[in-house]
């Protein structure tokens, strides 16, 4: 079991969410800030495209080598004082990260952000087994306190007005003056971070993501912005990291160049605030750290990706200009996608996960407009890799029986050039007289999903083809 | 002595055959124009929504087809960028691993262009002979912009139009929503998308939008009638070939005001 998922009604949560007034005007946040500053980051730096080609190469070449990077760097692991988990599904994951906590006699953990967190819902489990996750990042708190997934996989509240966050902040922070001024989103994060101090001081266990694993030095990478992540794996007794087999990269050195071009395609910066690398548990001389130092990897599917055509997807360093640039995700937000990871590499990831029956949706809702591969770091073509689900759905007979129909009557006729001509040329001119006077048409039958929103052109008359023959002659 | 004509096989495109003749017309004399000659063999669709509809079979069949029939002409033209990326950058992808079909999709391919990226591009054009005049806002349709580059091109034929004055609209290089199929299938999100390109359009104070794509510009004309604005929508070939006496898309008659 993965995290619950809402993907087959892709379409009933693209229609409320369109409808929805409050996200529609916290959606336009994502069109006006990431975009213009990413591309004002890339233009300053000479090198972003070579180092985009850089960052694809070292994904690539780590991915060629997985078995033995993932080898190399357990060695490291274990040679530091950690502890390896391999977890083949969300499940095993799950129970490997309650087993810890219980023998850690843990009753609250603390989590920086991680989406392998949200893969394999582990803070839904962890209360149902009696211990209290809390989130630290800020968005990660406001999505938990609203019991919602993320919409974003690097912004997760970015569907939210800041009047909705103030209002959860008042319902739930109870313990605080009601009359206090909550305007400004530097006094809503001053308020959560209070909040949040006693919790760092009183979590036995802190789980964290991993944006990187390095072989080399058998270390975890997190990027943050607020710091968060620094305070929930060193103060706790042990810490968890959650990954996954494709966050592998193989030196520092390569860390350094894809880290590059991480901050400037996700959030417009030279760099994240902080960047944090986790070697290991306490060592005796270091003067604080973790007692104990365990990563959880997760397959989870991905390993059957590897052998397949949608292992280009494995490179994806999870920065999300892809949904950053993509006019549906601008159109729905994230939560319409149903599940962990929305936009384009969510359309491309998702099936993989949790099934292209369930998610089959998601692929499907792009117009293959391009910018999301336009503007990857790693040059993963998403509209390909979503191309590869229509046909895995098209061979499997999944896609709905009106769209298959109509596509074997279109083929039909346009594999026989000559009968297509004839069928169109006497249906352009009924057309075009049925539309003669107007020049369009506000209804027409059969085309209710066009005309319900726009006017549809009358054809001019006589096919081209039928017009050039005359000329012809 | 000469060099003999450049045949040229006009792929004109479904919508284009269909729906709107006259950016045929207007392609094939901007064409000609070059000095090539041309030539519209029997045909009915590049296969791109087969092909976007994950049904490879009927794409490749179709495919096979488009190769075939083109296969006289030294070069294959098309005024869309849409069908253009399917012929050029997808054909080969349809036959990859194929000993015998893929090496020809590679000849058609690299013998195969979107309309005034071949005008611009390969023939070296350098001014557009058309009096048309107004001011125009230009939409860069996805597939010719980010699978072909075609950008700068139509901007700097229309810049040596003398009446034609180009005022760029906001995120002129952001989808219109159409997306073949997408734009029936999910008929809300792309309404949603087209609306706002419809402002943006709006926004320019613009006479006339132009784009190189019939269905983007179907799709956006729809849109602007259907809130009643009155902007005139017409291919960019038919402002270049200077051939604008036919109503702009989906307007009627009496709409149209032929450019004193």
């Amino acid at each position: 079991m993965n995290a619950f998922s809402t993907s087959p009604q892709f379409k009933d949560n693209a229609r409320a969410a369109l409808a929805d007034r409050e996200l529609q005007s916290a959606l336009k946040f994502v069109e006006v800030n990431f975009i213009a500053r990413r591309q004002e980051v890339a233009d300053k730096l000479p090198e972003f495209d070579a180092l985009r080609d850089s960052a694809r190469d070292i994904k690539n070449h780590t991915l060629a080598n997985l078995d033995l990077y993932l080898e190399a760097w357990e060695k490291r692991v274990v040679a530091q004082g950690g502890k390896v988990h391999y977890a083949v599904t969300a499940e095993d994951a799950r129970k490997i990260v309650l087993d810890l906590c219980r023998k850690l006699g843990a009753r609250t953990v603390t989590k920086g952000k991680s989406m392998i967190g949200e893969e394999i819902a582990i803070n839904e489990y962890l209360e149902a087994n009696g211990i209290t996750p809390v989130e630290t990042d800020l968005g990660e708190y406001i999505i938990q306190l609203r019991h919602e997934l993320p919409s974003h996989i690097i912004a997760p509240a970015v569907h939210l007005t800041k009047a909705q966050v103030e209002a959860d902040f008042r319902r739930v922070h109870t313990h605080l003056d009601a009359n206090r001024d909550l305007t400004e989103p530097t006094t809503m994060l001053a308020e959560a971070r209070g909040v949040l101090r006693d919790r760092f001081l009183a979590a036995d266990v802190g789980i964290t993501g991993a944006n990187f694993l390095v072989a080399e030095t058998g270390s975890s990478v997190i990027v943050t912005n607020e710091g968060n992540g620094d305070l929930t794996q060193t103060l706790p007794k042990a810490h968890i990291v959650l990954a996954s087999i494709e966050k592998l990269v193989p030196t520092l050195e390569d860390l350094a160049q894809v880290l590059r071009v991480l901050a400037r395609s996700a959030t417009g910066q030279e760099m994240s605030v902080y960047t944090t690398v986790s070697t290991g548990p306490r060592r005796e001389d270091d003067p604080d750290g973790p007692g104990e130092y365990h990563v959880v990897v997760l397959d989870n599917g991905r390993s059957a990706m590897l052998g397949g055509e949608f292992r280009d997807m494995l490179r994806c360093i999870r920065c999300g200009a892809c949904m950053n640039h993509c006019p549906v995700y601008h159109a729905v937000g994230g939560h319409a996608y149903g599940w962990v990871y929305p936009g384009p590499m969510g359309a491309v990831l998702t099936p993989s996960l949790i099934g292209l029956d369930k998610a089959g949706n998601l692929p499907n809702a792009s117009t293959f407009c391009g910018r999301c591969e336009e503007v990857c770091p790693v040059h993963i073509p998403l509209p390909k890799l979503m191309r590869h689900w229509r046909e895995r759905e098209f061979e499997r007979h999944l896609s709905p029986a009106t769209v298959r129909g109509g596509l074997a009557f279109w083929g039909f006729f346009a594999k026989r050039p000559r009968l297509y001509g004839l069928a169109t040329s006497v249906a352009m001119r009924v057309l075009a007289w049925f539309g003669r006077g107007r020049g369009r048409f506000a209804h027409l039958p059969l085309a209710g999903g066009w005309t319900r929103y726009r006017d549809f052109p009358s054809p001019q008359g006589a096919t081209f083809q039928s017009q050039w023959k005359a000329r012809q002659r | 002595m000469a060099e003999p004509r450049k045949r040229v096989g006009l792929f004109v495109t479904c919508l284009v055959d269909l729906f709107r003749p006259s950016v045929g017309f207007a392609a094939a004399k901007l064409i000609e124009d070059t000095g090539c000659s041309v030539h519209v063999p029997l045909q009915s669709c590049c296969g791109q929504p087969a092909f976007n509809s994950g049904d490879r079979n009927t794409a490749r069949a179709i495919a096979e087809q488009v190769i075939e029939r083109f296969s006289p002409f030294d070069y294959v033209v098309a005024p869309s960028g849409s069908c253009a990326g399917m012929l050029k950058a997808h054909y080969t992808e349809l036959f990859a691993g194929d000993p015998n079909w893929f090496p020809r999709a590679e000849t058609f391919a690299a013998k195969t262009f979107e309309l005034v990226s071949f005008l611009v591009d390969v023939m070296k054009v350098e001014r557009a002979a058309s009096h048309f005049g107004g001011t125009v806002t230009y939409h860069d349709a996805c597939s010719g912009l980010r699978e072909l580059g075609v950008h700068a091109q139509p901007r700097r034929l229309l810049g040596t139009i003398p009446g034609v004055r180009l005022v760029e609209m906001r995120d002129p290089d952001v989808c219109c929503g159409f997306g073949g199929t997408f734009c029936v299938k999910y008929a809300d999100i792309s309404n949603a998308i087209v609306e706002k390109k419809a402002a943006n359009i709006a926004a320019t104070g613009a006479d006339t939008l132009l784009a190189g794509d019939l269905g983007c510009l179907m799709n956006m004309a729809g849109k602007l009638q259907r809130e009643g604005k009155e902007i005139e929508v017409r291919h960019v070939a038919e402002v270049l070939a200077g051939m604008t006496s036919e109503p702009g898309i989906g307007q009627s008659a009496d709409e149209h005001e032929p450019a004193a």
